[in-house]
């Protein structure tokens, strides 16, 4: 277990990273991706129960599933900061013969990937699948996803949300990046979302809130509650608010940065905003 | 010729229900799902015999598709189970993302396809499915020609780690293949030798140009037939000894020539032998309701048209 201000810098190194891969190749997606730094970072260093080494199946640990893969960004910097691969690899993000794609995927073989995901909505089918697959090896381990706000305009989700409930997949939790924002504007101009957590509790799921994503006590928190919830007949959503682009000041309150690159000048603005503080890769 | 009989009519979904059943009494890591259409499917003994391994997803294929994705990622192996315009056209990118790009080991198994599931009309009819799945690059692609093929299908492809697109249909259909055949994924089966014309069928078109070679016969004409269950990856060397010694070729299927089994020989044979082919198949049409001769008759599918097609493709030698 890490202490919060090992996290915090763990932070910090991640925000890092991600400002640089897009800067280099000038594409991918910083904004959602610096959204949910404190997710990411918790989630594989403090909360899943992970193997050493990489394998498939997953079988005897926790597994995590991305579904809006256009973050990227910050799922390769934590996996390789938690020892998936070389942390050098950061520098091939989206260049040719790469297995960091735009988009993850497992065509190329890197670990810490099991399905790939970019077209969206197909994030959370899978990871029911996989969480079926442990229920029947009779693995007590919990299948975590994440899938960002705009997503669930897409249809699939929705059947999903209504089979986790009906099949009592409780060994699932299912995380929402509730950051309002989506290409086209704010989710509730493009296309309400509405009441996301009453949506979730109406299909049958136990549901909680975390307020401020970008606290990394409250996701710290929110997700040990989480877990205290899987195992009771009912999947686990949480809904978790955070700011697109978080720790850089120009890239907050708004969906500008959702898909675009900072040129030379906004990304030392960007670093000097976020410190080095575990050694740039 | 060699002479084949008709068991007794049969539909090729059962022979699939019988496989399921055989699966599930002899790999525990076979499981099923199926979108509301159990009793289409024939795989009611699969589940009642292991409950556990089989998921209902309701009216919902693309949750399925990615439920099956997932279920292999822990070792299952799942069958996911509807009507063939269902499994493919609708999902298509679902099955494209989570399946075939991410090399999943998920068996797609489609009931209902082409023309012949009869009355319900074009809506259910896919006459696509074998091109949209066979460009997918890493799915492998099967229709099998009757009940006993595909029972041995469904078992084989239990034992083939990859994504596999087995497809069949709904009306009975003479069962002529023997009982406890061996299977092989993309291994041609020879039916016939001949000299004149080699003939290359799928599905139950098999039995359509076995009914045909049978009047040729009568007429003077040698047809050489080919059984090609599987058409990604296609035996090419089967097809190429053949029409080395024939110098011509029928392909026969129940979907639309375009992106068919016809496709795929005519590129494999303007690749190393270019050589006059007729194509038997649907003729880039939606189907509509009727029975299935009378749709296999109105869309130029049955043994008629197979031979028709040989008296064509021989005057083009």
């Amino acid at each position: 277990m890490a202490t919060i201000s090992e996290l915090e810098e763990l932070v910090v190194q991640v925000r890092r990273d991600i400002l640089r891969m897009v800067h280099k190749v000038n594409s991918g997606h910083p904004g959602g991706s610096l959204g949910c730094t404190e997710f990411f970072v918790t989630l594989y260093n403090e909360i899943m129960d992970l193997k050493e080494g990489f394998d498939m199946d997953g079988d005897g640990e926790d597994v995590f599933f991305l579904s809006n893969g256009h973050i990227s960004p910050v799922f390769y910097s934590v996996l390789a900061r938690r020892g998936y691969f070389p942390l050098e690899e950061l520098h091939t993000f989206r260049l040719i013969n790469s297995r960091l794609q735009g988009h993850p995927t497992t065509h190329e073989g890197l670990p810490g990937i099991r399905v790939a995901s970019g077209s969206l909505g197909q994030g959370m089918s899978v990871a029911l699948g996989a969480a079926l697959a442990k229920k029947l090896n009779k693995d007590d381990h919990l299948v975590y996803s994440l899938h960002g706000d705009g997503e669930l305009q897409e249809g699939q989700n929705w059947e999903a949300i209504m089979f986790a409930a009906a099949h009592k997949v409780d060994n699932l939790i299912a995380t929402v990046d509730r950051n309002g924002q989506q290409i086209d504007g704010p989710t509730e101009k493009v296309m309400p979302l509405g009441d996301v957590p009453e949506k979730f509790r109406a299909f049958g799921w136990d549901v909680l809130e975390i307020e401020n994503g970008n606290d990394l006590g409250q996701v710290i928190e929110g997700l040990k509650e989480a877990k205290r919830r899987t195992g009771k007949g009912r999947p686990v959503c949480i809904v978790m608010t955070t700011m697109m682009g978080n720790g850089v000041d120009f890239m907050m309150h708004t969906h500008a940065w959702h898909g675009k690159a900072p040129n030379d000048e906004q990304l030392e603005t960007a670093l000097a905003q976020n410190p080095e503080t575990l050694g740039d890769y | 010729m060699t002479k084949y009989t008709d068991q007794g009519k049969k539909d090729t979904r059962s022979g699939f229900g019988a496989g399921m059943t055989e699966l599930g009494r002899t790999n525990p890591n076979v499981v099923a799902l199926c979108a509301d259409l159990v009793g289409s499917l024939k795989i009611e003994t699969f589940i009642d015999e292991n409950p556990e391994r089989f998921f209902q997803v309701g009216i919902a294929e693309a949750n399925m598709m990615g439920i099956a994705a997932g279920l292999t990622i822990g070792g299952k192996i799942p069958f996911a189970t509807t009507f063939a315009n269902f499994a493919t056209g609708r999902v298509y990118d679902q099955i494209r993302q989570s399946i075939a790009y991410s090399h999943k080991n998920v068996k797609i198994c489609a009931s209902h396809a082409g023309v012949t599931l009869g009355e319900d009309g074009a809506t259910h009819q896919i006459l696509e499915d074998i091109g949209l799945m066979k460009m997918l690059p890493g799915m492998t692609v099967i229709n099998p020609c009757d009940f006993n093929q595909t029972k041995a299908a469904t078992i084989a492809i239990a034992e083939h780690h990859g994504p596999v697109y087995l497809r069949f249909g709904r009306p009975k259909v003479a069962n002529f293949t023997p009982v406890d055949q061996e299977f092989e994924i993309g291994k041609a089966v020879l039916l016939n030798e001949g000299t004149d014309v080699t003939i290359v069928a799928t599905g139950h078109l098999v039995w359509e140009a076995l009914l045909a070679a049978e009047n040729l016969e009568n007429q003077g004409i040698s047809c050489e037939i080919i059984n090609i269950h599987t058409i990604k990856p296609l035996d090419e060397k089967a097809i190429l000894d053949s029409i080395g010694k024939t110098g011509c070729i029928v392909t026969a299927e129940e979907h639309n020539f375009l992106g068919g089994l016809g496709e795929s020989v005519a590129r494999t044979l303007a690749l190393h032998q270019p050589t006059p082919q007729e194509f038997v198949a649907t003729q880039d049409t939606f189907g509509e309701s009727g029975t299935p001769d009378q749709l296999m008759e109105k869309y130029g599918l049955n043994n008629k048209a197979i031979e028709a097609a040989v008296l064509k493709v021989l005057k083009r030698k």
